[in-house]
Protein backbone atom coordinates (compact mmCIF):
# COMPACT_ATOMS: atom_id res chain seq x y z
CA UNK A 1 0.00 0.00 0.00
CA UNK A 2 1.22 3.50 -0.67
CA UNK A 3 0.00 7.03 -0.01
CA UNK A 4 -0.53 9.95 -2.40
CA UNK A 5 -0.39 13.70 -1.82
CA UNK A 6 -4.17 13.66 -1.31
CA UNK A 7 -3.82 10.91 1.30
CA UNK A 8 -1.25 13.00 3.15
CA UNK A 9 -3.67 15.97 3.16
CA UNK A 10 -6.47 13.70 4.42
CA UNK A 11 -4.28 12.22 7.16
CA UNK A 12 -3.18 15.70 8.26
CA UNK A 13 -6.83 16.75 8.42
CA UNK A 14 -7.75 13.66 10.49
CA UNK A 15 -4.84 14.38 12.83
CA UNK A 16 -5.86 18.06 13.15
CA UNK A 17 -2.54 19.25 11.76
CA UNK A 18 -2.64 22.27 9.45
CA UNK A 19 -1.80 21.12 5.92
CA UNK A 20 2.00 21.06 5.66
CA UNK A 21 1.89 22.75 2.22
CA UNK A 22 5.65 22.99 1.66
CA UNK A 23 6.30 19.47 2.92
CA UNK A 24 3.65 17.42 1.13
CA UNK A 25 6.02 15.83 -1.42
CA UNK A 26 8.64 15.13 1.23
CA UNK A 27 6.01 13.52 3.44
CA UNK A 28 4.66 11.37 0.60
CA UNK A 29 8.21 10.04 0.07
CA UNK A 30 8.93 9.53 3.78
CA UNK A 31 5.62 7.90 4.63
CA UNK A 32 5.87 5.57 1.63
CA UNK A 33 9.41 4.66 2.62
CA UNK A 34 8.27 3.82 6.14
CA UNK A 35 5.17 1.94 4.96
CA UNK A 36 7.22 -0.11 2.48
CA UNK A 37 9.64 -1.02 5.26
CA UNK A 38 6.74 -1.97 7.55
CA UNK A 39 5.32 -4.29 4.90
CA UNK A 40 7.86 -6.98 5.83
CA UNK A 41 5.38 -7.82 8.60
CA UNK A 42 3.35 -9.59 5.91
CA UNK A 43 5.95 -12.40 6.10
CA UNK A 44 4.98 -13.28 9.67
CA UNK A 45 2.56 -16.15 10.24
CA UNK A 46 -0.13 -14.65 12.46
CA UNK A 47 -2.75 -17.33 11.89
CA UNK A 48 -4.65 -17.90 15.13
CA UNK A 49 -2.45 -15.47 17.10
CA UNK A 50 -4.16 -13.20 19.63
CA UNK A 51 -3.28 -9.48 19.42
CA UNK A 52 -1.19 -8.14 22.32
CA UNK A 53 -2.32 -4.72 23.54
CA UNK A 54 -0.36 -4.62 26.81
CA UNK A 55 2.32 -6.61 28.64
CA UNK A 56 0.18 -6.48 31.81
CA UNK A 57 -1.36 -9.85 32.67
CA UNK A 58 -3.81 -8.90 35.45
CA UNK A 59 -7.29 -7.44 34.95
CA UNK A 60 -7.79 -3.69 35.04
CA UNK A 61 -8.01 -2.65 38.70
CA UNK A 62 -11.27 -1.14 39.87
CA UNK A 63 -12.07 1.23 42.71
CA UNK A 64 -15.23 2.46 44.38
CA UNK A 65 -17.10 5.05 42.32
CA UNK A 66 -16.58 7.91 44.74
CA UNK A 67 -15.24 11.45 44.46
CA UNK A 68 -11.65 11.30 45.72
CA UNK A 69 -10.16 14.44 44.20
CA UNK A 70 -11.21 17.99 43.41
CA UNK A 71 -11.37 21.45 44.88
CA UNK A 72 -8.31 22.50 42.89
CA UNK A 73 -9.89 24.84 40.34
CA UNK A 74 -7.03 27.32 40.35
CA UNK A 75 -4.46 24.57 39.82
CA UNK A 76 -6.50 23.17 36.92
CA UNK A 77 -6.65 26.59 35.29
CA UNK A 78 -3.07 27.59 36.08
CA UNK A 79 -1.69 26.55 32.68
CA UNK A 80 -4.68 27.52 30.53
CA UNK A 81 -3.84 29.61 27.43
CA UNK A 82 -6.90 31.68 28.30
CA UNK A 83 -9.23 31.71 31.34
CA UNK A 84 -11.75 34.07 32.92
CA UNK A 85 -13.82 34.00 36.12
CA UNK A 86 -12.79 30.43 36.88
CA UNK A 87 -13.54 29.07 33.39
CA UNK A 88 -11.48 28.06 30.38
CA UNK A 89 -11.97 30.48 27.49
CA UNK A 90 -12.19 28.60 24.17
CA UNK A 91 -13.20 29.49 20.61
CA UNK A 92 -16.91 29.44 19.86
CA UNK A 93 -17.83 25.95 18.64
CA UNK A 94 -21.66 26.03 18.48
CA UNK A 95 -23.34 28.57 16.21
CA UNK B 1 35.99 22.11 42.28
CA UNK B 2 36.46 18.99 44.38
CA UNK B 3 36.14 15.43 43.12
CA UNK B 4 32.91 14.80 45.02
CA UNK B 5 30.82 14.77 41.87
CA UNK B 6 32.94 11.95 40.46
CA UNK B 7 31.83 9.59 43.22
CA UNK B 8 29.22 6.93 42.64
CA UNK B 9 25.78 7.34 44.21
CA UNK B 10 26.57 4.50 46.65
CA UNK B 11 29.79 6.22 47.76
CA UNK B 12 28.40 9.74 48.01
CA UNK B 13 25.36 8.65 50.04
CA UNK B 14 27.77 6.84 52.42
CA UNK B 15 29.76 10.07 52.82
CA UNK B 16 26.55 12.01 53.41
CA UNK B 17 25.44 9.54 56.08
CA UNK B 18 28.88 9.76 57.72
CA UNK B 19 28.44 13.57 57.60
CA UNK B 20 31.75 13.99 55.79
CA UNK B 21 29.91 16.21 53.36
CA UNK B 22 26.59 18.02 53.60
CA UNK B 23 23.76 17.79 51.11
CA UNK B 24 23.83 21.58 50.90
CA UNK B 25 27.51 21.73 49.87
CA UNK B 26 26.96 18.93 47.39
CA UNK B 27 23.90 20.61 45.84
CA UNK B 28 25.77 23.91 45.50
CA UNK B 29 28.68 22.19 43.82
CA UNK B 30 26.44 20.23 41.44
CA UNK B 31 24.45 23.34 40.48
CA UNK B 32 27.65 25.27 39.75
CA UNK B 33 29.05 22.38 37.68
CA UNK B 34 25.83 22.06 35.65
CA UNK B 35 25.56 25.76 35.00
CA UNK B 36 29.14 26.02 33.82
CA UNK B 37 28.65 22.99 31.51
CA UNK B 38 25.39 24.17 29.94
CA UNK B 39 26.97 26.25 27.16
CA UNK B 40 29.02 23.30 25.95
CA UNK B 41 26.66 20.38 26.51
CA UNK B 42 23.22 22.02 26.11
CA UNK B 43 21.82 19.22 28.26
CA UNK B 44 19.57 21.17 30.63
CA UNK B 45 16.09 22.59 30.13
CA UNK B 46 15.39 24.02 33.60
CA UNK B 47 16.84 24.67 37.04
CA UNK B 48 15.13 25.80 40.23
CA UNK B 49 17.91 26.76 42.62
CA UNK B 50 15.57 27.68 45.47
CA UNK B 51 13.88 24.28 45.27
CA UNK B 52 17.22 22.46 45.07
CA UNK B 53 18.66 24.29 48.07
CA UNK B 54 15.47 23.86 50.14
CA UNK B 55 15.45 20.12 49.44
CA UNK B 56 19.17 19.86 50.28
CA UNK B 57 18.60 21.71 53.57
CA UNK B 58 15.75 19.38 54.51
CA UNK B 59 17.99 16.46 53.65
CA UNK B 60 20.74 17.77 55.94
CA UNK B 61 18.20 18.05 58.75
CA UNK B 62 17.20 14.41 58.29
CA UNK B 63 20.85 13.33 58.13
CA UNK B 64 21.58 15.28 61.32
CA UNK B 65 18.87 13.26 63.06
CA UNK B 66 20.41 10.06 61.77
CA UNK B 67 17.48 9.52 59.41
CA UNK B 68 17.30 9.43 55.65
CA UNK B 69 16.35 7.29 52.70
CA UNK B 70 18.22 5.24 50.14
CA UNK B 71 19.16 8.31 48.04
CA UNK B 72 19.47 10.77 50.93
CA UNK B 73 21.16 14.02 49.92
CA UNK B 74 22.13 13.05 46.36
CA UNK B 75 21.41 15.62 43.61
CA UNK B 76 19.48 13.94 40.78
CA UNK B 77 18.41 15.00 37.28
CA UNK B 78 14.92 14.56 35.80
CA UNK B 79 14.18 14.05 32.12
CA UNK B 80 11.91 16.83 30.87
CA UNK B 81 9.18 14.23 30.28
CA UNK B 82 8.42 14.02 34.02
CA UNK B 83 6.25 16.56 35.82
CA UNK B 84 8.16 18.31 38.60
CA UNK B 85 5.85 20.54 40.61
CA UNK B 86 6.29 24.21 39.77
CA UNK B 87 9.20 23.59 37.39
CA UNK B 88 9.02 23.97 33.61
CA UNK B 89 8.05 20.59 32.08
CA UNK B 90 7.79 20.59 28.31
CA UNK B 91 8.83 17.19 26.84
CA UNK B 92 11.25 19.43 24.89
CA UNK B 93 8.31 20.60 22.77
CA UNK B 94 7.17 24.10 21.86
CA UNK B 95 3.57 23.05 22.37
CA UNK B 96 4.25 22.84 26.13
CA UNK B 97 6.64 25.78 26.39
CA UNK B 98 5.97 27.55 29.68
CA UNK B 99 4.00 24.63 31.19
CA UNK B 100 4.56 24.35 34.95
CA UNK B 101 2.75 21.34 36.38
CA UNK B 102 0.92 21.85 39.69
CA UNK B 103 1.69 18.20 40.56
CA UNK B 104 4.66 15.84 40.80
CA UNK B 105 5.19 12.65 38.78
CA UNK B 106 5.05 9.48 40.87
CA UNK B 107 8.61 8.34 40.10
CA UNK B 108 10.21 11.70 40.89
CA UNK B 109 8.11 11.94 44.07
CA UNK B 110 9.34 8.48 44.95
CA UNK B 111 12.97 9.63 44.55
CA UNK B 112 12.28 12.67 46.78
CA UNK B 113 10.59 10.40 49.35
CA UNK B 114 13.84 8.41 49.36
CA UNK B 115 15.85 11.56 50.09
CA UNK B 116 16.91 12.56 46.58
CA UNK B 117 17.48 16.26 45.83
CA UNK B 118 16.07 17.78 42.62
CA UNK B 119 18.91 19.24 40.55
CA UNK B 120 17.67 19.98 37.03
CA UNK B 121 15.46 19.02 34.11
CA UNK B 122 17.21 17.49 31.11
CA UNK B 123 16.72 17.81 27.37
CA UNK B 124 15.30 15.00 25.27
CA UNK B 125 13.99 14.24 21.82
CA UNK B 126 10.62 16.00 21.52
CA UNK B 127 7.97 13.82 23.22
CA UNK B 128 10.67 11.09 23.42
CA UNK B 129 10.49 10.56 19.66
CA UNK B 130 14.03 10.15 18.45
CA UNK B 131 17.30 8.30 18.94
CA UNK B 132 19.76 11.20 18.82
CA UNK B 133 18.37 14.02 20.99
CA UNK B 134 18.30 16.19 17.88
CA UNK B 135 14.54 16.79 17.85
CA UNK B 136 14.55 18.74 21.14
CA UNK B 137 13.10 22.26 20.84
CA UNK B 138 16.22 23.53 22.61
CA UNK B 139 18.59 22.01 20.05
CA UNK B 140 20.84 18.93 20.10
CA UNK B 141 22.64 17.82 23.26
CA UNK B 142 26.39 17.26 22.84
CA UNK B 143 27.72 13.90 24.01
CA UNK B 144 30.56 14.44 26.54
CA UNK B 145 32.48 11.89 24.43
CA UNK B 146 33.87 13.47 21.24
CA UNK B 147 34.76 11.69 18.02
CA UNK B 148 38.31 10.71 17.03
CA UNK B 149 38.71 13.99 15.13
CA UNK B 150 37.06 16.03 17.87
CA UNK B 151 33.65 16.07 16.18
CA UNK B 152 30.52 16.53 18.25
CA UNK B 153 28.59 13.32 18.74
CA UNK B 154 25.00 12.54 19.56
CA UNK B 155 24.45 11.26 23.11
CA UNK B 156 21.70 9.03 21.70
CA UNK B 157 18.08 9.48 22.53
CA UNK B 158 15.52 10.09 23.46
CA UNK B 159 16.90 10.51 27.01
CA UNK B 160 20.13 12.12 25.73
CA UNK B 161 20.24 14.94 28.27
CA UNK B 162 19.95 12.55 31.21
CA UNK B 163 22.65 10.24 29.79
CA UNK B 164 24.93 13.24 29.29
CA UNK B 165 24.62 14.69 32.80
CA UNK B 166 25.41 11.30 34.34
CA UNK B 167 28.31 10.61 31.95
CA UNK B 168 29.78 14.07 32.61
CA UNK B 169 29.64 13.55 36.40
CA UNK B 170 27.26 16.46 36.93
CA UNK B 171 24.88 14.47 39.15
CA UNK B 172 24.47 11.01 40.72
CA UNK B 173 21.62 9.63 38.68
CA UNK B 174 18.89 10.71 36.29
CA UNK B 175 15.46 9.56 35.21
CA UNK B 176 14.85 8.46 31.67
CA UNK B 177 12.02 6.78 29.82
CA UNK B 178 12.48 3.83 27.52
CA UNK B 179 9.78 3.25 24.88
CA UNK B 180 11.94 1.59 22.21
CA UNK B 181 15.43 1.92 23.68
CA UNK B 182 15.48 5.53 24.87
CA UNK B 183 17.40 4.67 28.07
CA UNK B 184 19.59 1.78 26.91
CA UNK B 185 20.83 3.25 23.59
CA UNK B 186 21.95 6.60 25.13
CA UNK B 187 23.50 4.67 28.05
CA UNK B 188 25.50 2.67 25.51
CA UNK B 189 26.53 5.86 23.68
CA UNK B 190 27.73 7.61 26.85
CA UNK B 191 29.37 4.84 28.87
CA UNK B 192 26.68 4.86 31.55
CA UNK B 193 24.39 2.20 33.02
CA UNK B 194 20.80 2.44 31.76
CA UNK B 195 17.99 0.36 33.22
CA UNK B 196 14.35 -0.33 32.56
CA UNK B 197 12.42 -2.71 34.78
CA UNK B 198 9.46 -4.91 33.94
CA UNK B 199 6.60 -2.98 32.30
CA UNK B 200 4.52 -1.57 35.17
CA UNK B 201 7.29 -1.84 37.79
CA UNK B 202 7.67 1.96 37.69
CA UNK B 203 4.65 4.22 37.52
CA UNK B 204 3.90 6.24 34.39
CA UNK B 205 1.75 8.73 36.32
CA UNK B 206 2.98 12.25 35.69
CA UNK B 207 5.28 11.11 32.88
CA UNK B 208 4.09 12.72 29.65
CA UNK B 209 2.69 9.84 27.59
CA UNK B 210 4.26 8.79 24.28
CA UNK B 211 3.16 5.15 23.72
CA UNK B 212 1.49 3.99 26.91
CA UNK B 213 1.86 0.23 26.44
CA UNK B 214 5.60 0.61 25.74
CA UNK B 215 6.71 3.49 28.02
CA UNK B 216 9.03 2.38 30.84
CA UNK B 217 10.44 4.99 33.28
CA UNK B 218 13.90 3.97 34.54
CA UNK B 219 17.25 5.36 35.68
CA UNK B 220 20.68 6.28 34.31
CA UNK B 221 23.51 5.54 36.72
CA UNK B 222 27.29 5.47 36.99
CA UNK B 223 27.43 1.87 38.21
CA UNK B 224 25.19 -1.20 38.22
CA UNK B 225 24.71 -0.93 42.00
CA UNK B 226 23.71 2.74 41.62
CA UNK B 227 21.25 1.64 38.92
CA UNK B 228 19.79 -0.89 41.37
CA UNK B 229 19.44 1.79 44.09
CA UNK B 230 17.77 4.22 41.69
CA UNK B 231 15.36 1.64 40.24
CA UNK B 232 14.57 0.41 43.76
CA UNK B 233 13.69 3.96 44.80
CA UNK B 234 11.30 4.49 41.88
CA UNK B 235 9.56 1.09 41.80
CA UNK B 236 6.38 -0.03 43.46
CA UNK B 237 2.63 -0.06 43.10
CA UNK B 238 0.95 3.24 42.28
CA UNK B 239 -2.85 3.34 42.39
CA UNK B 240 -2.74 6.36 40.06
CA UNK B 241 -1.44 4.19 37.17
CA UNK B 242 -3.85 1.39 36.20
CA UNK B 243 -0.97 -0.61 34.65
CA UNK B 244 1.24 -0.34 37.73
CA UNK B 245 2.22 -3.78 39.05
CA UNK B 246 0.89 -4.73 42.50
CA UNK B 247 3.86 -7.08 43.11
CA UNK B 248 6.33 -6.66 45.96
CA UNK B 249 9.57 -4.98 44.88
CA UNK B 250 12.55 -7.27 45.53
CA UNK B 251 15.89 -6.02 46.91
CA UNK B 252 17.67 -5.04 43.68
CA UNK B 253 20.78 -3.82 45.51
CA UNK B 254 21.27 -7.19 47.24
CA UNK B 255 20.99 -8.89 43.83
CA UNK B 256 24.12 -7.03 42.63
CA UNK B 257 26.30 -9.00 45.00
CA UNK B 258 25.12 -12.52 44.11
CA UNK B 259 27.13 -15.11 42.25
CA UNK B 260 26.37 -15.78 38.58
CA UNK B 261 27.72 -19.31 38.88
CA UNK B 262 25.44 -21.77 37.12
CA UNK B 263 23.26 -19.14 35.47
CA UNK B 264 22.33 -19.98 31.89
CA UNK B 265 23.01 -17.09 29.52
CA UNK B 266 21.28 -17.06 26.15
CA UNK B 267 23.05 -15.70 23.08
CA UNK B 268 20.51 -15.04 20.31
CA UNK B 269 21.79 -15.58 16.79
CA UNK B 270 19.43 -12.93 15.38
CA UNK B 271 21.19 -10.03 17.13
CA UNK B 272 23.60 -9.38 14.29
CA UNK B 273 22.75 -6.82 11.65
CA UNK B 274 24.29 -5.83 8.32
CA UNK B 275 26.92 -3.16 8.67
CA UNK B 276 27.39 -3.71 12.40
CA UNK B 277 31.00 -2.83 13.26
CA UNK B 278 33.29 -5.80 14.09
CA UNK B 279 34.09 -4.13 17.36
CA UNK B 280 30.53 -4.61 18.57
CA UNK B 281 30.71 -8.29 17.71
CA UNK B 282 34.06 -8.42 19.55
CA UNK B 283 32.65 -6.69 22.63
CA UNK B 284 29.78 -9.16 22.63
CA UNK B 285 32.13 -12.16 22.36
CA UNK B 286 34.22 -10.73 25.17
CA UNK B 287 31.09 -10.40 27.31
CA UNK B 288 30.25 -14.04 26.61
CA UNK B 289 33.80 -15.08 27.62
CA UNK B 290 33.62 -13.06 30.85
CA UNK B 291 30.36 -14.67 31.92
CA UNK B 292 31.65 -18.11 30.99
CA UNK B 293 34.77 -17.49 33.09
CA UNK B 294 32.52 -16.43 35.98
CA UNK B 295 30.80 -19.81 35.86
CA UNK B 296 27.82 -19.17 33.58
CA UNK B 297 26.62 -21.69 31.07
CA UNK B 298 26.35 -20.17 27.58
CA UNK B 299 23.39 -21.35 25.52
CA UNK B 300 22.79 -20.55 21.84
CA UNK B 301 19.18 -19.46 21.42
CA UNK B 302 16.92 -18.16 18.70
CA UNK B 303 14.48 -15.25 18.89
CA UNK B 304 13.14 -15.76 15.37
CA UNK B 305 10.87 -12.71 15.15
CA UNK B 306 13.53 -10.17 16.16
CA UNK B 307 13.72 -8.55 12.71
CA UNK B 308 9.99 -7.81 12.80
CA UNK B 309 10.12 -6.03 16.16
CA UNK B 310 11.12 -2.63 14.81
CA UNK B 311 8.53 -2.46 11.99
CA UNK B 312 5.84 -3.64 14.46
CA UNK B 313 6.99 -0.96 16.89
CA UNK B 314 6.69 1.71 14.19
CA UNK B 315 3.02 0.87 13.91
CA UNK B 316 2.17 0.38 17.59
CA UNK B 317 4.13 3.36 18.97
CA UNK B 318 2.87 5.98 16.46
CA UNK B 319 -0.69 4.62 16.79
CA UNK B 320 -0.59 5.09 20.56
CA UNK B 321 1.19 8.43 20.17
CA UNK B 322 -1.39 9.79 17.73
CA UNK B 323 -4.04 9.01 20.31
CA UNK B 324 -2.07 10.27 23.35
CA UNK B 325 -1.02 13.51 21.64
CA UNK B 326 -4.60 14.33 20.63
CA UNK B 327 -4.86 16.07 24.03
CA UNK B 328 -2.58 18.91 22.84
CA UNK B 329 -5.27 21.10 21.36
CA UNK B 330 -4.39 24.46 22.89
CA UNK B 331 -7.50 24.62 25.06
CA UNK B 332 -6.70 23.65 28.67
CA UNK B 333 -2.89 23.92 28.71
CA UNK B 334 -0.05 24.37 26.30
CA UNK B 335 0.16 27.04 23.64
CA UNK B 336 -2.66 28.12 21.35
CA UNK B 337 -2.54 29.65 17.88
CA UNK B 338 -5.88 31.28 17.04
CA UNK B 339 -7.60 30.38 13.78
CA UNK B 340 -10.85 31.50 12.16
CA UNK B 341 -12.83 28.71 13.87
CA UNK B 342 -12.29 25.91 16.36
CA UNK B 343 -10.95 23.37 13.84
CA UNK B 344 -8.50 25.85 12.36
CA UNK B 345 -7.37 26.79 15.88
CA UNK B 346 -6.65 23.11 16.61
CA UNK B 347 -4.82 22.66 13.32
CA UNK B 348 -2.69 25.79 13.62
CA UNK B 349 -1.93 25.12 17.29
CA UNK B 350 -0.69 21.60 16.57
CA UNK B 351 1.20 22.46 13.37
CA UNK B 352 3.02 25.28 15.16
CA UNK B 353 3.61 23.41 18.43
CA UNK B 354 4.83 20.00 17.23
CA UNK B 355 8.16 19.49 15.48
CA UNK B 356 8.63 17.63 12.20
CA UNK B 357 9.36 14.17 13.65
CA UNK B 358 6.41 14.36 16.04
CA UNK B 359 4.07 15.39 13.21
CA UNK B 360 5.43 12.57 11.04
CA UNK B 361 4.70 10.00 13.75
CA UNK B 362 1.24 11.39 14.49
CA UNK B 363 0.49 11.05 10.78
CA UNK B 364 1.74 7.45 10.59
CA UNK B 365 -0.30 6.61 13.68
CA UNK B 366 -3.40 8.30 12.30
CA UNK B 367 -3.00 6.43 9.02
CA UNK B 368 -2.54 2.94 10.51
CA UNK B 369 -5.59 3.45 12.74
CA UNK B 370 -7.80 4.91 10.00
CA UNK B 371 -10.76 3.11 8.45
CA UNK B 372 -9.63 0.46 5.98
CA UNK B 373 -6.06 0.21 7.29
CA UNK B 374 -6.60 -0.79 10.93
CA UNK B 375 -6.60 -4.55 10.32
CA UNK B 376 -3.81 -4.53 7.73
CA UNK B 377 -1.42 -2.51 9.89
CA UNK B 378 -2.41 -2.05 13.53
CA UNK B 379 -4.04 -5.41 14.24
CA UNK B 380 -1.28 -7.26 12.37
CA UNK B 381 1.38 -5.43 14.38
CA UNK B 382 -0.33 -6.42 17.64
CA UNK B 383 -0.25 -10.05 16.57
CA UNK B 384 3.42 -9.80 15.62
CA UNK B 385 3.93 -8.34 19.11
CA UNK B 386 2.48 -11.56 20.53
CA UNK B 387 5.00 -13.54 18.43
CA UNK B 388 7.84 -11.50 19.91
CA UNK B 389 6.60 -12.18 23.44
CA UNK B 390 6.35 -15.89 22.58
CA UNK B 391 9.99 -15.81 21.38
CA UNK B 392 11.03 -14.58 24.84
CA UNK B 393 8.72 -17.00 26.70
CA UNK B 394 10.30 -19.91 24.83
CA UNK B 395 13.84 -18.63 25.35
CA UNK B 396 13.32 -18.17 29.08
CA UNK B 397 12.38 -21.83 29.41
CA UNK B 398 16.01 -22.56 28.55
CA UNK B 399 17.96 -19.59 29.91
CA UNK B 400 17.99 -17.20 32.91
CA UNK B 401 19.21 -14.13 31.03
CA UNK B 402 19.98 -13.04 27.47
CA UNK B 403 23.15 -11.16 26.49
CA UNK B 404 23.23 -8.94 23.39
CA UNK B 405 24.86 -5.72 22.18
CA UNK B 406 22.86 -2.64 23.30
CA UNK B 407 23.05 -0.73 20.02
CA UNK B 408 24.24 -1.46 16.47
CA UNK B 409 26.89 1.31 16.57
CA UNK B 410 28.82 3.59 18.88
CA UNK B 411 27.75 7.25 19.19
CA UNK B 412 27.46 8.87 15.73
CA UNK B 413 28.14 12.48 14.70
CA UNK B 414 25.29 14.95 15.18
CA UNK B 415 23.44 15.48 11.91
CA UNK B 416 24.65 12.26 10.29
CA UNK B 417 21.29 10.45 10.38
CA UNK B 418 18.76 13.20 10.79
CA UNK B 419 17.59 13.15 7.16
CA UNK B 420 16.83 9.44 7.02
CA UNK B 421 14.02 8.37 9.38
CA UNK B 422 14.54 4.62 8.88
CA UNK B 423 18.33 4.79 9.47
CA UNK B 424 17.52 6.63 12.70
CA UNK B 425 14.86 4.08 13.70
CA UNK B 426 17.38 1.21 13.25
CA UNK B 427 19.27 2.45 16.31
CA UNK B 428 16.69 0.65 18.42
CA UNK B 429 16.96 -2.70 16.62
CA UNK B 430 18.39 -4.53 19.69
CA UNK B 431 16.42 -2.72 22.39
CA UNK B 432 12.87 -2.51 21.05
CA UNK B 433 12.04 -6.21 21.53
CA UNK B 434 12.17 -5.82 25.33
CA UNK B 435 9.68 -2.93 25.17
CA UNK B 436 7.22 -4.91 23.07
CA UNK B 437 7.48 -7.86 25.47
CA UNK B 438 7.61 -5.69 28.61
CA UNK B 439 10.60 -7.57 30.05
CA UNK B 440 13.45 -6.00 32.10
CA UNK B 441 16.61 -4.96 30.27
CA UNK B 442 19.70 -2.91 30.99
CA UNK B 443 22.80 -1.61 29.23
CA UNK B 444 26.19 -1.91 30.92
CA UNK B 445 29.37 -0.28 29.52
CA UNK B 446 31.64 -3.07 28.27
CA UNK B 447 34.57 -1.38 26.52
CA UNK B 448 35.78 1.20 24.02
CA UNK B 449 35.93 1.01 20.24
CA UNK B 450 38.97 2.01 18.13
CA UNK B 451 37.93 5.68 18.33
CA UNK B 452 37.83 5.46 22.10
CA UNK B 453 34.02 5.51 22.27
CA UNK B 454 32.02 3.45 24.75
CA UNK B 455 30.06 0.34 23.74
CA UNK B 456 27.36 -1.21 25.88
CA UNK B 457 26.10 -4.75 26.32
CA UNK B 458 22.47 -5.49 27.06
CA UNK B 459 21.10 -7.99 29.59
CA UNK B 460 17.47 -9.06 29.23
CA UNK B 461 15.62 -11.21 31.78
CA UNK B 462 12.09 -12.50 32.15
CA UNK B 463 9.25 -10.35 33.52
CA UNK B 464 9.62 -9.58 37.25
CA UNK B 465 13.19 -10.93 37.37
CA UNK B 466 15.17 -7.70 37.60
CA UNK B 467 17.26 -9.41 40.28
CA UNK B 468 18.93 -11.76 37.79
CA UNK B 469 19.45 -8.80 35.45
CA UNK B 470 21.32 -6.92 38.20
CA UNK B 471 23.31 -10.01 39.22
CA UNK B 472 24.50 -10.56 35.65
CA UNK B 473 24.99 -6.81 35.11
CA UNK B 474 27.22 -6.54 38.18
CA UNK B 475 29.28 -9.56 37.06
CA UNK B 476 29.73 -8.04 33.61
CA UNK B 477 30.72 -4.70 35.14
CA UNK B 478 33.30 -6.44 37.38
CA UNK B 479 34.83 -8.32 34.48
CA UNK B 480 34.82 -5.33 32.11
CA UNK B 481 36.49 -3.06 34.65
CA UNK B 482 35.19 -0.13 32.63
CA UNK B 483 36.63 3.04 34.17
CA UNK B 484 37.05 5.20 31.05
CA UNK B 485 35.70 8.74 31.24
CA UNK B 486 35.44 11.37 28.51
CA UNK B 487 38.25 13.96 28.72
CA UNK B 488 36.68 17.08 30.23
CA UNK B 489 36.18 19.85 27.63
CA UNK B 490 32.92 21.40 28.84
Amino acid sequence: MSVTADDVRRIARLARLAEPKDRIDTLVGELNGILAWIEQLDEVDIEGVEPMTTPVKFPLPQRDDVVNDGGIRDKVLANAPSSEDGFFVVPKSVE
Amino acid sequence: MSDLLKLSLADVTAKLRAREVSATELAKEALAACQSAQGALNAFTAFDEAKTMAMAKASDARLARGEGGLLEGAPLAIKDLFAVEGVSTTASSNILKGFKPPYESSVSQSWWDNGGVFLCKTSMDEFAMGSSNETSNTGPVNNPWKGAKGEMLSPGGSSGGSATVVAADLCFGATGTDTGGSIRQPASFTGTVGVKGTYGRTSRWGAIAFASSLDHPGPFAKTVKDGAMLLQAMSGHDPKDSTSLPNEVPDFVAACGRSVKGLRIGVPKEYRVDGMPDEIEKAWQLGIEWLKAAGCEIVDISLPHTKYALPAYYIVAPAEASSNLARYDGMRYGNRVEGKDLTETYEKTRAAGFGIEVQRRIMIGTYVLSAGYYDAYYLRALKVRTRILQDFDQAFEKVDAILTPSAPSAAFPLGSKSNDPIAMYLNDVFTVTANLAGVPAMSVPAGLDKDGLPLGLQIITKALDEETMFTVGAALEDAAGFTAKPAKWW
